[in-house]
């Protein structure tokens, strides 16, 4: 299991070096998760030494967050000379040629230039990158909290709640609900009693990223939006749930709670007006059905993480019986630009009825693997190819999935669709909560259905019916589709099946969890012909169960 | 807790604080957990976050811990072991000296992370959730670890290790174990 708690290393780091006068380059060393895993923080000590050991005072060099193209860590981003210097090695002599480069802007990519980040807009994760995640006086020198104090001192709630429900943001968890509406149910309920604001950080999704590297990148501009929100629904208390999984963010979150409430900024009397907001750390403990907001609510309440039937919705009775705002990390993260610069603005960006921007974590068989950032409305074919620079190996790509286990595959016919949430559920898939995996055509779609009903069945909660025993049923047909040892019959029993769970079962998981099958037989249905009839896997993966089984039943 | 020992002065000191249930033993990380409690304010909802508590301390949950936060929180013990059991990051038995964890999210899985729990499974003479005979080493996996830029990922002793081979990372995880 991850470690709970390695403050303690941080003491053994290499103070950030920070000239006082001018400088001609800032080496910002990505500290994020990804680049993390790559050796970043050597990169970060080693880089402070062979500086300070040049005795040159014109180059700093600090932490940051994520810097996003993850698949070329370790990253050192100089904003001086809009360059990127990917794989970063750790050896003292490159290092020094390097130093040279920073300072004389050459070598690198040039990031406005590059592909990558052209196609980019960046509001969610516009600090991403720039600001020291430990910090908080970076943050708020960077223009950070700015809105909070605009928020609580020169509007009314009323007036914050219209700004975001001009805005047209939706939630970021990946149903779309419009964050006005919900914010203005929340601010309407048991007036003047206790509230609670709860952010979802139970990133659940596998192949999803987004939310802890928001988190581990700029904790401060959610707990910033969090604030706002609390304020505009009038709640002084709040918690953020997020994954054991994550220790890094969880030290992190800690850290920026605390900082921010030293500096004033959380907690009691805010920007010195009467508003306060206590802020609180839940920590989960592997279950994923926690990211449905009923149950994650139970989890914070310290029992057994399975949801409950809705209404009454949190807004009206939610965590302790009082009306609760969930929204997820992304959203929260979108609140300061949205008051900073107004509804109206943000409006303008993104296409249909999906406004703003959407933050994608792109992986699997694609080139440039990554955190994105893309205004609603580009299309998935510009995503993976323009963005993400295509499939690598000569592949080809056969399918986008998005959405997580809820969600469902998108075919390469598709990809030039709009990225927003109606047109995604049009092609059977749903926007989810970010998590992007390109497929090429060593992917057995029907293995990729075995494999999320294998998630659904391992995670499903027990309390309903539907969801405990028809995901284990559908898991047990798709095995025998995978095994070669399926009749049409049993084809025809999963697609009943399918339709009965997610017809019956109680919340979002076992409703979700049929998608991935529905998508996969709308589109690929050849290849799950091709196991039954055939017996083979086109894609190559499956392995077919000695012949003689065949026919027994099982 | 019942009402009467939460007004009851402390037992082990200072007054005014409720006085806990006493310690299974005589080891002083309980102070620890007692501290941990106390801010949290000794009310049910605090169970998950004392669970935490106690696993990073003692590394698993035994019968002793599980029956201590009952009394302390005013928790039913039926309920406790509820959560203990829902929860797939509590373990209720020791783990062994090491950890490695293999990623199975979606990235991974493409990327190979069944062939590395194979191999690992096959390395180590023991299934996923379970630790080497010697205790050296205990097997998991994960449902995804946001790490699938670097997909397939392992997680070993905490350090990850990104884009592994299944020969190389066995012949590393089998060094710790």
């Amino acid at each position: 299991m991850p470690e709970p708690d390695d403050a303690p290393a941080r003491a053994r780091h290499h103070e950030p070096v920070l000239p006082e006068g001018p400088v001609r380059a800032t080496a910002n060393v990505c500290h994020a998760a990804g680049c993390l895993s790559l050796g970043s923080d050597l990169v970060f000590d080693r880089l402070c030494e062979r500086v300070e050991a040049s005795g040159t005072d014109d180059v700093g060099v600090r932490r940051v967050g994520c810097l996003g193209l993850c698949a070329q860590g370790p990253l050192v981003k100089v904003p001086e000379h809009d360059r990127l210097y990917a794989k970063v090695p750790a050896e003292p002599d490159e290092l020094d040629q390097l130093v040279e480069q920073f300072r004389s802007g050459t070598g690198g990519l040039v990031v406005s230039e590059d592909p990558f980040f052209a196609r980019q807009v960046k509001v969610v994760l516009r600090h991403c990158g720039s600001v020291d995640p430990e910090e908080v006086e970076d943050y708020v020198a960077k223009g950070g909290y700015a809105a909070l104090r605009r928020a609580v001192t020169e509007m009314t709630p009323e007036e914050v709640v219209a700004e975001v429900t001009e805005s047209g943001l939706r939630g970021r968890g990946g149903a779309g609900y419009p964050t006005g509406l919900k914010w203005a149910t929340v601010a309407k309920s048991g007036e003047g009693g206790h509230k609670y604001v709860v952010c979802n950080a139970d990133e659940g999704d596998p192949g999803a990223f987004m939310d802890r590297s928001v988190l581990e990148s700029c904790p401060q501009q959610v707990l910033e939006g969090m604030a706002i929100a609390a304020y505009a629904v009038g709640a002084n208390e709040g918690y953020v749930y997020v994954r054991a999984e994550y220790p890094l963010t969880v030290r992190r979150l800690n850290s920026a709670i605390r900082q921010a409430e030293r500096a004033g900024l959380l907690g009691t009397a805010i920007a010195d007006t009467s508003f306060s907001f206590h802020l609180e750390v839940r920590i989960g403990a592997g279950a994923f059905v926690c990211g449905e907001e009923t149950a994650l609510l139970a989890s914070i309440e310290g029992r057994r993480g399975t949801p409950r039937p809705r209404p009454p919705y949190p807004a009206a009775a939610g965590l302790f019986g009082e009306p609760t705002l969930i929204n997820n990390v992304e959203t929260f993260a979108s609140i300061s630009a949205i008051i900073e610069r107004g509804g109206r603005w943000y409006a303008a960006i993104g296409a249909n009825k999906s406004r703003g921007t959407k933050v994608f974590a792109l992986a699997g068989a694609v080139e440039r693997t990554g955190l994105i950032e893309v205004p609603m409305g580009l299309s998935l074919r510009q995503i993976v190819f323009e963005i993400g620079g295509g499939v690598p190996g000569g592949h080809r790509c056969k399918a986008v999935q998005t959405g997580g286990p809820s969600g469902g595959c998108i075919p390469e016919e598709l990809l030039d669709m709009p990225v927003d949430y109606e047109s995604l559920v049009s092609a059977g898939s749903i926007m989810g909560s970010g998590g992007m995996i390109v497929m090429d055509e060593t992917t057995c779609m029907v293995d990729v259905a075995r494999y999320f009903m294998d998630f659904c069945r391992e995670e499903s909660c027990s309390r309903c019916v539907p969801c405990r025993a028809g995901t284990v049923q559908m898991h047990r047909l798709l095995d025998r589709i995978c095994s070669g040892l399926a009749t049409r019959a049993d084809l025809e029993r999963l697609e009943r099946l399918a339709a009965m769970v997610q017809r019956a079962s109680l919340c979002g998981l076992g409703q979700g969890a049929p998608s991935t099958v529905f998508s996969t037989l709308r589109y690929f249905k050849d290849e799950y012909l091709a196991h039954i009839d055939h017996r083979t896997c086109p894609a190559g993966v499956c392995e077919m169960a000695p012949f003689e089984m065949a026919g027994s039943g099982r | 807790m019942t009402s009467a020992t939460a007004d009851a002065v402390g037992a082990r000191g200072t007054p005014g604080v409720p006085a806990g249930p006493a310690h299974p033993s005589e080891d002083r990380r309980w102070r620890q957990v007692d501290v941990r409690i106390r801010r949290l304010g000794a009310r049910p909802d605090g169970l998950i976050e004392v669970l935490h508590t106690l696993q990073q301390l003692f590394g698993y949950l035994d019968d002793d811990a599980l029956a201590y936060v009952s009394e302390a929180l005013g928790v039913p013990p039926s309920q406790v072991m509820g959560v203990a059991t829902f929860y797939s990051f509590f373990v209720l038995k020791p783990q062994g000296a090491h950890t490695c964890v293999v990623c199975t999210g979606t990235a991974c899985y493409l990327n190979g992370a069944k062939a590395i729990l194979r191999a690992l499974r096959e390395a180590l003479g023991v299934e996923v959730g379970g630790t080497t005979a010697d205790a050296s080493l205990s097997l998991l996996g994960a449902r995804c670890l946001g790490a699938c830029s670097q997909a397939p990922a392992v997680v070993l002793d905490g350090e990850v290790h990104g884009k592994v081979l299944a020969e190389e990372i066995t012949a590393l995880v089998a060094s710790h174990a």
